[in-house]
This record gives structure tokens, sequence and C-alpha cells, in this order.
């Protein structure tokens, strides 16, 4: 690890301060940037953490919408999202105790790992990421592997999901990091049923569309026998070929929906 | 007798420390004055070296010296222990593996120069101002391509890439060929047993420290033998002679193979603090770790099974690519011989058998001894293939074992692969195994797991092994450059109790808890008045270390001998104060008694005696109680044993789940029952994660893509089930006093070719035709065979 500054603003507006220095990153909690500074694949000549600032931490439900701050953990959705509790499963089961109380939703939609959990989430739960200066939808947020709409400073502050009538995450687990080697979230709305792939795509998170208008009209693990998912643009790495994650896809959305049902 | 003598479960003693944090590991040493080296490693994996330029990287703050291959000009290579040779009567291709890189860089971590500075990180800013100038050349990887003519050669000093080309047994060649030919039936078998990183918790770390006033050496580094690296080290690469290199190896965090071998980053702190003048530190990442510590297994194979009319094996012929990377690692030559070959008879009464073997040399990182070493390799190819033979024959894998076993009344057995079985009882470990799996109501679990939607296998495997390596006299014809006796002082101080120094090494394995209980046995004291000292080559006589299952079999016999010399003694010294006859003095429970009367003498009593001999035949007898003997076994032992895994398969996603795991072993005798089933539990855990989840894979250009636990994947508690264990069936050691045969590596051994039988047995009950799968059998190979099937 290279040397660095390290500030720890308490509101928003003295990170993005902080954040118009150059050489300035956020620090969420640190799960991937700090194991990237430890290896020297990351030089930040300062540290903005945004895990001092009250207003970012904190999970709510109002409505039909569950908000949860930016830099909130993964452990404390896993306890406190019982509004929607197949995002709350999902957040109980990412990576391993340490992981879930350092980490946050925050980090997590801003990195974007191609295999991440969380995005399959949002995406799969039409969204909306808040940041300091802006609304995004999650169908505009994703824009491929660890790219996002985010421009440089601009902080998530919190996440609103609507929720969903059923929902369930399926992670089929890559053996060595136990990312997910494809993960499924389903989402079933008055208005439709939304299913988002994680772990699969050289784009990063995308949606299955045939398989949400199959289970828009009919919401059972059968409406998706007869479809087939494309291996075309699937990643083809050491845990699996584009093939065999095309055939998780299938299997782990009728696992979804069965859970879900 | 004492309750922790041979046989009680004691708990062990060394887990207090380690588990509250107190262990003293080689990271935990720190010296006044202390420097910190960085190695600057390869990042591709074979170019030519045009220039290194440190000037700028020297000026950078806190850098005391960059060393580079033009330092050790004077010293010699890393020497390899054991020298094969081949099927013509040639030795093997040895090329030199200097400190640091000499003209190339050979594979990825291959060290190039070394920064010693002030502070670690100091260290590594310097090391990135170093400018190198590297001509990346065409790396070697494939081994089948790598012998062809005109390959690019990963030493150009050397006539190919093959390090030697070994028969075994080489008068038997043409009659193994026409026993394949003229069988009623032959199986073959293609398969690759994977490259794996041992990973032991602890990674490699050495402090070396000069002590100018006395011109004496220290090596404080992480080992399994303390002695064989100051061998090594002292005698062929810095020319120390050895009363002047001191080496420690202190708490070690496990090794598993990879801390047998002498290191280039040994050599270079124990030198490097001399031309300081100051004590410098090297710890390895766990990033290092992964390209740096001599990997295992590593072959490439093809073996068929010849077969008569009454399925009686008639012959057993193997082809085996064996790489080992791009320097020969100490012990490297023999893994794929002599640790190999002579255990392809397996527990059968195969007559003909001829193993090949074509070590070559990669641009990989080198290649040497992971728990089992060879013995895992011959019995995952033999189990397989005689599953395979089974189901191409439509009879059941158990009688087709049970049919061509060596029987109990055929002991001792001469295979035809140079060794000689003492004991065993193959049947009765089978039928133990089998009884406790319940074979009879398999048909019954699979019927269950099929209405579920899932595929349930059965899987057998039975293995011989030979450890306790090994007779010295042996193993020099053989090539080794060591001999393999082992060594202990057995220290009885005046007031009873004793300290066992051990040329053994603990590194996990309990010796502290075990090696106490036999000497409390032999003598009938308790054991927590009995000290184990060992790993200090100041404090022990030279021994050999721990690996290949031998420390209780070799180390332990020599402790035996000592002790036995002591009671010697005592009983003199006991004779002369209870004035009675030598040949009339007993030793029980700690007591020395005169056969026949009520006169005794605590053990106690006798030890001060002999410390402070007011009343002792000074004449006849020498003061004092400490003795040493050296034990060099006359056989192997062989340890086998029956293993059965059960698997259940999810042929939507290929995903194995192991359901229940038995062992059924033979040790012999057991020293303490508890201690071996850790070692089998561990054993078998890293069995599972080579059959299931573990795989070094490089890419085409030679870079470790599985050079994280990111991709790298270890087992984990939970991919493991609860196993069933059981050491009952007992045929012990004819040849060692305690009647053992060790039991570290068998777990590794037995339980690959148990795994995978078992989900070939689940997805051929399941309709599938695949009659193989390469370990790992992860989701998406099962799943991708099962397409295919």
């Amino acid at each position: 690890m290279y040397n660095f500054e390290f500030v720890k603003p308490g509101s928003v507006a003295e990170a993005v301060a902080a954040l118009k220095d150059e050489e300035a990153q956020p620090l969420s909690g640190g799960q991937t940037l700090i194991p990237t500074m430890k290896q020297r694949l990351n030089m930040p000549g300062t540290l903005v953490s945004l895990t001092g600032i009250p207003e970012l931490v904190g999970v709510s439900a109002d409505g039909g919408t569950l908000t949860i701050g930016g830099a909130t953990t993964h452990a404390q959705v896993a306890a406190e999202a019982t509004a929607y509790p197949a995002l709350a499963a999902l957040a109980g089961n990412i990576g391993d105790p340490a992981v879930r109380n350092r980490g946050t939703i925050g980090g997590s939609l801003a990195n974007n790992d191609p295999a991440a959990c969380y995005p399959s989430a949002a995406l799969a739960s039409g969204a909306t990421i808040v940041t300091n200066v802006r609304e995004i939808a999650a169908d505009d947020y994703f824009q491929g592997m660890f790219t996002t709409a985010l421009d440089e400073g601009e902080i998530i502050t919190g996440v609103k999901f609507p929720t969903p009538e059923k929902a369930n995450y399926q992670k089929f687990e890559q053996p060595a990091s136990r990312f997910a080697l494809t993960g499924v979230f389903v989402a079933k709305y008055a208005d439709g049923v939304r299913v988002a792939v994680t772990g699969a795509s050289e784009e990063g998170v995308f949606r299955w569309t045939e398989a949400e208008a199959a289970l828009s009209s009919n919401f059972s693990a059968d409406a998706v026998d007869g479809l087939t998912a494309s291996a075309d643009g699937l990643i083809g790495d050491l845990h699996g070929t584009p093939e065999y994650r095309a055939n998780l896809i299938k299997v782990l959305t009728k696992r979804a929906v069965a859970a879900a049902a | 007798m004492p309750k922790d003598g041979i046989g009680a479960s004691t708990k062990r003693r060394e887990d207090i420390r380690f588990l509250t944090g107190n262990g003293n590991y080689t990271d935990d040493i720190n010296m006044h004055g202390q420097t910190y080296a960085h190695f600057l490693r390869s990042d591709i994996a074979h170019g030519k070296i045009n220039n290194i330029d440190t000037s700028a990287a020297s000026e950078m703050p806190g850098v005391l010296r960059i060393f580079t291959a033009a330092d050790f000009e004077e010293k010699g290579g890393i020497p390899c222990g054991w020298q094969v040779t081949d099927r013509f009567g040639e030795v093997m291709q040895e090329p030199k593996h200097p400190i640091l890189a000499e003209g190339k860089v050979r594979h990825v971590g291959d060290p190039i120069a070394v920064v010693v500075a002030e502070s670690l990180e100091q260290a590594r800013d310097a090391a990135e101002a170093i400018e190198l100038d590297i001509e990346e050349l065409e790396p070697v990887l494939n081994m089948k391509e790598a012998i062809k003519d005109g390959a690019t050669k990963v030493h150009d000093d050397l006539t190919s890439n093959l390090c030697y080309d070994w028969g075994f047994v080489e008068e038997n060649r043409e009659a193994v060929d026409e026993a394949i030919k003229n069988a009623h039936h032959v199986t073959t078998l293609e398969l690759v047993n994977n490259r794996l990183v041992a990973n032991p918790m602890e990674p490699r770390v050495a402090v070396g420290d000069y002590n100018r006033s006395n011109d004496e050496f220290t090596l404080y580094t992480t080992s399994q033998n303390p002695h064989v690296i100051r061998l090594l080290m002292g005698a062929f690469v810095l020319n120390i002679p050895e009363h002047k290199l001191r080496v420690v190896a202190p708490d070690v965090g496990g090794g598993f193979g990879t801390k047998i071998f002498h290191y280039a980053e040994e050599a270079f702190v124990t030198w490097a603090s001399k031309v300081l003048n100051r004590p410098v530190k090297w710890t390895s990442t766990r990033s290092e770790a992964f390209i740096s510590d001599a990997h295992g297994r590593d072959h490439v194979t093809k073996i068929e099974l010849a077969l008569d009319e009454n399925h009686m094996f008639t012959a057993v012929r193997t082809d085996t690519y064996a790489n080992m990377g791009a320097y020969l690692s100490t012990f490297a030559p023999s893994i794929p011989t002599w640790l190999h070959g002579t255990l392809m008879a397996g527990n059968y009464t195969t007559p003909l058998v001829y193993v090949n073997v074509k070590a070559v040399f990669t641009n990989t990182t080198p290649v040497d001894a992971y728990r089992g070493a060879g013995r895992p390799e011959a019995t995952f190819q033999l189990e397989r293939v005689v599953d395979k033979a089974a189901r191409e024959l439509g009879v059941d894998p158990a009688e087709l074992r049970r049919k061509n076993f060596i029987k109990p009344e055929q002991f001792p057995y001469d295979t035809p692969v140079a060794v000689t079985y003492d004991t065993g009882n193959y049947h009765a470990t089978l039928d133990k195994a089998l009884e406790m799996t319940d074979y009879a109501g398999f048909e019954a679990r699979a019927a269950e797991s099929k209405a579920r939607g899932k595929l349930r296998g059965y899987g057998l495997a039975h293995f011989i092994e030979a450890c306790g390596i090994a007779p010295s006299n042996l193993v020099g014809q053989l090539g080794a450059r060591a001999g393999l006796y082992e060594s202990a002082t057995v220290r009885v101080n005046a007031t009873g109790s004793i300290s066992v120094m051990t040329g053994s090494h603990s590194h996990g394995q309990g010796h502290e808890t075990t090696f106490a209980q036999v000497v409390a046995e032999m003598i009938g004291i308790p054991a927590d008045q009995i000290d184990i000292v060992h790993g200090d080559t100041s404090k022990v006589p030279m021994g050999m270390g721990t690996y290949g299952s031998r420390s209780i079999a070799v180390g332990g016999s020599a402790m035996v001998r000592a002790t036995e010399k002591i009671i010697n003694k005592a009983k003199k010294i006991a004779a002369h104060l209870l004035e009675a006859s030598e040949g009339d003095i007993e030793l029980k429970d700690g007591q020395f008694t005169v056969a026949g009367t009520d006169k005794s003498l605590a053990w106690g009593e006798v030890t001060l005696a002999a410390y402070v001999p007011h009343n002792y035949p000074l004449e006849s007898l020498e003061p004092g109680l400490e003795e040493t003997a050296f034990y060099d076994p006359s056989n192997f032992t062989y340890p086998s044993g029956a293993y059965i895994c059960e698997v259940e398969v999810d042929p939507d996603t290929g995903k194995v789940d192991i359901l229940s795991f038995t062992t059924a072993d033979d040790f012999g005798n057991i020293i303490n029952p508890m201690v071996v089933e850790g070692q089998v539990h561990g054993g078998v855990a890293q069995g599972i994660g080579q059959a299931m989840l573990e795989n070094v894979t490089y890419d085409e250009n030679g870079q470790l893509l599985t050079g994280s636990f990111m991709d790298y994947a270890m087992p984990r508690a939970s991919d493991l089930p609860m196993y069933s264990t059981d050491h009952s069936c007992q045929t012990p050691c004819t040849h060692n006093p305690l009647g053992v045969k060790g039991c570290g590596e068998a777990g590794a051994i037995g339980s690959p070719p148990a795994v995978v039988n078992a989900v070939i047995d689940a997805l051929q009950r399941g309709g599938y035709n695949v009659d193989h799968i390469d370990m790992p059998v992860s989701p998406s190979r099962v799943w991708s065979a099962m397409q295919k099937g």
C-alpha cells in the first residue's frame, strides 16, 4: 500500500468538496478498494470516507418503497430490510460476516463488479439510484462491467427499491471467491415481472427480457421451460463456459420463481 | 501404566499455545537492527535479461543494498537432493538453480533482484524503481510439445526440456507389452492429476542473523527439516561449515511438503545478513506463495490395465508426463519415480507392471512433494482404472478388487515393483468400510435421491502407501543424496523429568503430545514430565525431519531405542542402590523393584543418583543419564485402507455434494487415536480439495490465472461432510519397535479416487455415458461432461 491522506467528513457536502481533489477517491466499506490498494494496484492521494455521514446510513420503508442509505452495510440491510425479504436474504449471503459488516450497498453499486449480488436486485426491482445531484433509474445506471452512469465525484446517497409482490434471488457460487458464478433475481410487481442476471455477462448485470415476458403472463417455473438463455456474450473462464452460465441462468430463474411463488 | 501412555487420546498439549495466540512462529521473531528484504520477481514466464538497472532504486530512502545474480557469482545454486537415472542408464539433466535469476527468467515468480531496506515499504518502493530490460521469449508450457525436436528450451545449456525418461521395471517392458496385447480385456484411461498449491496457513518466512563476534550464522525458517536445510545450504550454496551455521524452525504453521525444500530466500537472507552485518527478514505474502512455493502433482497419464477371462489383473502399463517446472526443487525428481512407480502394484497381485515417466522442464513454478507425493498420483490412476474396468466388465467394483487383493496369508509379499509389503489385510479394511457405509442399503438411498431429482453415487477406493521413509542404503542406490534415518537424544534430568530432542519436526502433527506418550509408557511416569524438543540444529542431533509419514515410524523408533538405553542404564544404577543383580531389576509404573522382594526405588531416586553419584558404581558406570540413538529403518511401512465416498449430483447444475465420507485405515499400532483421526480428517480435506476444488491454471502465456483465493478454490468446512473414520483393522508393522505405520498422508492419497469414482457412479446410474472427468470435478466440468454423455 502506498501512503495516502485520509479524511472522514460528517456531511455529504463536505465529502463532495473533498472529492474535488483530483487524486481523491471515495471509500465506503472498502471491500474492493482496500485489497487493490494493498496490492499496489490503486494509489489514491486521499481517501474520503463516507461511513461517518449519518444521512447515508439506514433502512426505511415508506408505502411501497424501501430506501437504503448508500453507506449502509450488508449486515444492516440483512437485519432491517424486513419490508423486502428477498433483498434482506441477498444481503445476508454476500461474502462472509467480515465482508457484510464492512461492505456497503453504495460501494457495491458504484463498483458494479460483474459478479456482485446487489446489481441484480437493483435492476430486477427497477430501483432508483439516488446521488448527491440526481436520481438515476437502474435501467440507465448499469453500463457494463465496472461501469456506471456515475460522474466523477458523484456519491450514491441512497437506493429506493419499490417493494415487489414476490421476489427471490438465487446465487450459484463461484467455488473459490464465492461471488456469483451466476445469480438471478426475480421480482414480481403488479405491472409485470423483472428478471436480472449477474455474474454471467461480459457486459455486467442484464435483464433476461424473454423470461420477463413469459413470467409476466404466467408466474410459474414452467413458464421458463420453453426458453433458452443465449450463451452469446456470456463469460467463459476457469469456473464455467458461456454455455454453462447460460444453463445456470435458466435453472436459477426457475428456482427463483419456484421459491418466490 | 500412565493414563496418558500409548493408546490414550490425550489432548494435544501444543494446542494451548497455538489456540491462544502464544505460538512462536518465524514471523514472530524480530531481531535488534533487523532489515527487510523484498524480492522483485518476474512477471513473465520466460525472458532473456538484457539489463537490470538498480541505480535509481539504490538512491531511494531507506535502501541498504540491492542484490542481483552478479552478487552471487561465487555461490552455488540451490541443490537438488535426488539424482534419477533414466531407463538408458544416463543420469538426469540437472540445470543450475541460481539464488537469483541468471541471464533468463524462467517462470512467473522467478526472483530477479532483492532490495534490502530499513522498512518493508521502502524495500517495495525501491523495487518498483528498478529498471528491467527483459526480452520476452516463447514460454514452454505443454509437456508433450516441450520434448519435441526443436522446441524452445527452458535451459539453453541442456540438450532438451526432458529431465529424464524413466522406466520401471525396465526389464519387464516387453513382457508387459506382450501381456497387454494378449489380454482378455484391457481397460484404458487417460487422465490429468491436477497441479496444486499446498497453501499452509503460515506462508514461508526466513530471518538471517550473522554474528560477527564468533562468525556464526543463524537462519530462522519455516521448515519441516532444519538439519536438511543446514546441510544443503551450508555445504552446497553458501559454503558455511555446519558448526558455524544454526538453523531453527520454530513453530511452523503447516507444511504439507512444500516446507521440506531448500529455497533461495533462505540462502539469501543468511548471506545478506553477513554482507550487511544486520539481520535480514523476508516474509512471503500469500500472492508470493502462489508463485514461489513449490507446487504439487501435475501429471498427465495414460494407464492400461490388462485382465484375463477370470478378471484377474495380468499387467499394468502406465505412461506419465511429470511437470518439473522451471528448476529442480529439492526432491522433485524422486516424486514421479521412486515414490510413484513403486506403488503401481497397489493392493493387488498384478504380476507385471511397467511405469514410464518423462519428467519435463516448463516455464512454470517448480513442482515437488505435496502431501502424499507420488503415491496419490499412483493411487488415483490405479483406483480409477480398476473402477472403470469393473464398469466395462459389468462386475461389482468391490468384488473385482477383492478378487485381486493380495491375501492376508501372502504377507510378506514381494511386489513386482521392488518393494516388499510386510503386513496388511486389505479384505478386512474393505469389509469394514462396506459395513460402515451400509453398501447393501445403497440402492434404496439412490432411489430416494432420484425421487428428489438427484443422482446418487457410491465410490470406493482402496489404497496402499509406502511411507516411514526410508532405508538409507536402499534410497542411496535409487539416487537419494541424503540418508533417511532419524535421531533422538533422551536427556533425563536429575529429578527425573525428561527432555527428548528429536530430529523429527512437528508442524501440526502433535509430536509434543504423542512422542511424550511413548516415553511415558516405556518408563511409567506421567507424560507431563516429558518435553519434546525439536526444530533447532543447536539443540537436537542431526535428524532428517518430517515428511513421508515418517515421524512416528522412524523418529519414534529412534526415540524408543534411546529410551531403551536409558532404561538399561537406570536399571544398572538401581541394581547398585538396591544391592541386587541387574537381571532382577524390573521397571514398572515408574518404580524399580527387585523381582520377588518388596525392595523398590522410585524413578526420581535413581535419576538423582545418576547426577549426585555419591553411592554409585563409578568404576564401571559413567554418571549422568542421557542417551542418543539413530534409527535407520529396514523397510518402508505400508499403511492401507478403504475409503468410500457417497455423493449426490444435481443434474441441472452439475454440482456435487458429498453426503458421506468413510475411512477404514490400517495404520498398524496407534499411539493416540484422536491425533490419528485428526490426521485423517486433514488429509481427506486436502484430498477432497484436489478432487472437487483446487486447480493451478496457467494461461497460454504462462501467467498464473489462479494466483489468489479469488480463483484458487481451497476446501472450506462447508464443503466437507462429517467423516466416519475407523482404524480398528490393525496389522502392526513387523520391522519397527512400535509396530506403527504412519498416518499423515493416507487421507490425501485415498480420497481423490473415491470422490471421482462416486461422481462417475452417480452419472452412469443416471444414464449418462461418462466414464471419466478430470479433477477438480467442478460443477461446470460435471455439467459439460453430462451434455456430451
